[in-house]
């Protein structure tokens, strides 16, 4: 190892799944010998060239990789400052980035002799990607959403549903990601031998947050080689919005040691981080452990999990994964937040200008963009991960704006 | 040094030759004051060993009926304070009844961890079961609380095989529990010669008692389990009782508190029935 590298924010997470105080392995014993198995045929595979060449031939054949890089010039001019370029990863197989770190799981759950998919998803998004690549191996897959999602994300619902999976309505608590990501980790402690549990975000028990990271590296990986080709030089900033921060690891983690690079992590806001309607773990919560880790959490002072709120559902989750967390303390990230409200202008300004429908998640970045670029100067730079496309939302967005469908 | 309750009631349990009964309820379920009366009249009603948990919005591990006691409880207005105040009242009255806490780790670190030891201790606490915490997370709580004189009570499931027990058995205290299932709480009921080969097993690696749950919900799974085992443990059965007691509105049966305590009355002649493995 180089030198240089000791100041490296790319050597976490340490043996024990720490990223700093953040990540670790908070689960029931019954899960502990099956977080191990996972930990030690991750290492194993990560290991083989002939499992890094099987990503990529799907990535290429399969999901549509490489992602063009997009400059956005009408909204580039429409914001007067800052040079806009977006990450394509809206136009993979299955519409969002959710693909790459599926078939990256799945490819690992068939080395592991595993017979039977399980997922949980908010947006419909992860669980539609987990269906895919669940049909396309022939395994049988149960996603679980919760209520409120499954009605607000019902164009998903039936395309899991054509792909075969089994969408089991959640109904207990918020009813949300949170409820659901809950009910799935009971699938796995009752289904221990033959299930592989595809977890969507960066987060979870160690080796899940660095495992989906890693799968989700194509992104920025793929982005810094893109930019330096069209424009010459590394981006001055990288922006992705941040549920439990999949997207934004994926972009980020190829540029954390590029120091003239700033970082933007995108939070949902809601109706405002002061409303208590939002799900903005790190501008607006505080330290604490669940779903198997250490992380940014929205609590109450007793240690109660809030419910979030996001008219983005995939957004709409009171965690976020802890190498986002540890960053954030590292003052290596920055995280800003934008309201539900400002996301949705954003989505209708890119549709109209750019002839991109985003998703509503990535339409948070956006929002960001749109308060920020104006006061930026025409030479800087800025790469934004447009990580899903809004096909999905348009139901929800037709809601919102008053309009029928 | 441990308040030493858990081993004296084991010790005593030999003694008189028959296996025990360990009772959960949730704390504040399903509101202070009855969760405080049920648990003042459960040692009289035959429970041995109290299990008593803090409820938590996102109990990973548990089935819906102790979730939905969980709610029950928060709603109800139950905090970390009212959980070690109900510990506090019922040791105003019974010095000797072991009362084990369990639950799921959040709750503890955000009330801070040695605060949350100091006051478990203060208000009568003689063991914990954390979920979340396995052995990988020692540091967090087990060497702390045990340092402190708290047994910190291990979880063994039919996923442990004998290497893994080696990582769990070294800081184990007070009894080892055994899951008897793969799944989560009040889930599918053990099969008893499973459980017993599983046991058996367990013996061989340890000298602590041991007890069973998950998934016991009559006096006949009681009775079958408490042949081989030292200890059995009885949660959601006892809380959908609370449950079925109240109506939509979560208004009581005024018979809710007996209800519960004749449900453990039969549960404990299940146990009691049977003599101590030897």
């Amino acid at each position: 190892m180089s030198v240089q590298k000791t100041n490296s924010y790319k050597l976490g997470p340490d043996e024990k799944g720490y990223f700093g105080p953040y990540g670790g392995r908070f689960v029931a014993e019954t899960l502990m010998p099956l977080v191990l198995e996972l930990e030690n045929a991750y290492e194993n595979a990560k290991n083989d060239p002939k499992f890094a060449n099987e990503i990529i031939n799907y990535g290429k054949h399969y999901i549509g990789r490489p992602s063009p890089l997009y400059e956005a010039k009408r909204l580039t001019k429409h914001f007067g400052g800052a040079k806009v370029f977006f990450k394509r990863d809206e136009l993979n197989h299955t519409g969002s980035h959710k693909i790459n770190n599926c078939i990256g799981q799945i490819l690992l759950a068939r080395r592991m002799g595993k017979t039977r998919i399980i997922a949980e998803t908010g947006a419909g998004q992860h669980g539609v990607a987990a269906a895919t690549v669940a049909a396309h191996f022939d395994m049988p897959c149960v996603v679980y959403m919760g209520e409120i999602d499954i009605e607000r994300q019902k164009p998903n619902v039936f395309r899991m549903k054509l792909l075969g999976a089994e969408v089991r309505p959640v109904t207990s608590g918020s009813r949300t990601l949170k409820d659901a990501l809950n009910e799935a980790l009971r699938d796995w402690v009752t289904n221990v031998s033959d299930t592989f549990y595809i977890i969507g975000t960066a987060a979870g028990p160690h080796p899940y947050p660095a495992m989906v990271r890693d799968f989700q590296s194509v992104i920025g990986t793929e982005a810094r080689d893109q930019i330096l080709e069209a424009e010459g030089r590394l981006p001055d900033t990288a922006i992705a919005c941040i549920g439990g921060g999949s997207n934004a690891m994926g972009l980020f983690y190829p540029f954390l040691d590029d120091k003239s690079v700033s970082l933007v992590g995108v939070e949902a806001a809601g109706r405002g981080t002061n409303s208590g309607d939002h799900a903005a773990s790190i501008s607006a919560g505080s330290p604490g452990v669940l779903h198997g880790n250490r992380t940014y959490l929205l609590q109450d002072q007793d240690g109660q999990i809030k419910e979030a709120h996001s008219i983005s559902a995939g957004l709409d989750y009171p965690g976020v994964g802890p190498e986002h967390a540890w960053l954030a303390d590292a003052g290596r990230v920055t995280y800003a937040s934008v309201t539900d409200k400002e996301a949705l202008e954003a989505f209708r300004l890119c549709s109209r200008l750019e002839g991109i429908i985003p998703a509503l998640e990535p339409a948070h970045a956006l929002a960001h963009v749109s308060k920020t670029a104006g006061m930026l100067p025409k030479d800087h730079i800025i790469l934004m991960n447009l990580c899903g496309r809004g096909d999905k939302d348009i139901f929800t967005v037709a809601e919102a704006l008053g309009d029928r469908l | 040094m441990t308040s030493g309750r858990l081993e004296q009631r084991f010790a005593k349990l030999k003694s008189i030759g028959r296996p025990g009964l360990i009772t959960f309820v949730t704390a504040g379920d399903p509101a202070e004051d009855a969760c405080s009366s049920i648990l003042q009249g459960l040692p009289s009603a035959g429970a041995d060993i109290i299990e008593l948990g803090m409820p938590f919005t996102d109990p990973m591990a548990d089935g819906p009926a102790i979730q939905a006691a969980s709610v029950r409880a928060l709603k109800a207005g139950a905090t970390m304070h009212s959980t070690l105040s109900l510990v506090r009242n019922f040791r105003a009255t019974d010095t000797s009844t072991p009362v084990v806490l369990m639950g799921y780790f959040n709750p503890i670190f955000v009330y801070g961890r040695d605060r949350f030891i100091q006051d478990a201790i203060a208000s009568g606490v003689d063991g914990l079961i954390v979920v979340d915490l396995p052995p990988e997370e020692d540091e967090e709580l087990c060497l702390p609380a045990k340092q402190s004189g708290l047994d910190f009570i291990r979880l063994a499931t039919p996923t442990t095989d004998d290497v893994r027990l080696q990582q769990i058995l070294p800081n184990a205290s007070g009894f080892l529990y055994y899951v008897s299932v793969t799944g989560i709480t009040g889930d599918k009921s053990p099969d008893a010669n499973t459980v017993q080969i599983a046991v058996e097993r367990l013996r061989q690696h340890t000298k602590l008692p041991i007890a069973v749950g998950f998934g016991i919900r009559n006096s006949e799974q009681a009775y079958a389990i408490a042949s081989f085992s030292d200890a059995v443990v009885v949660g959601s059965a006892i809380v959908d009782q609370i449950k079925s007691d109240l109506d939509k509105m979560d208004s009581r049966n005024p018979k809710l508190i007996k209800n519960v305590l004749d449900l453990v009355k039969t549960l404990a002649s299940g146990v009691q029935k049977t003599t101590a493995p030897s």
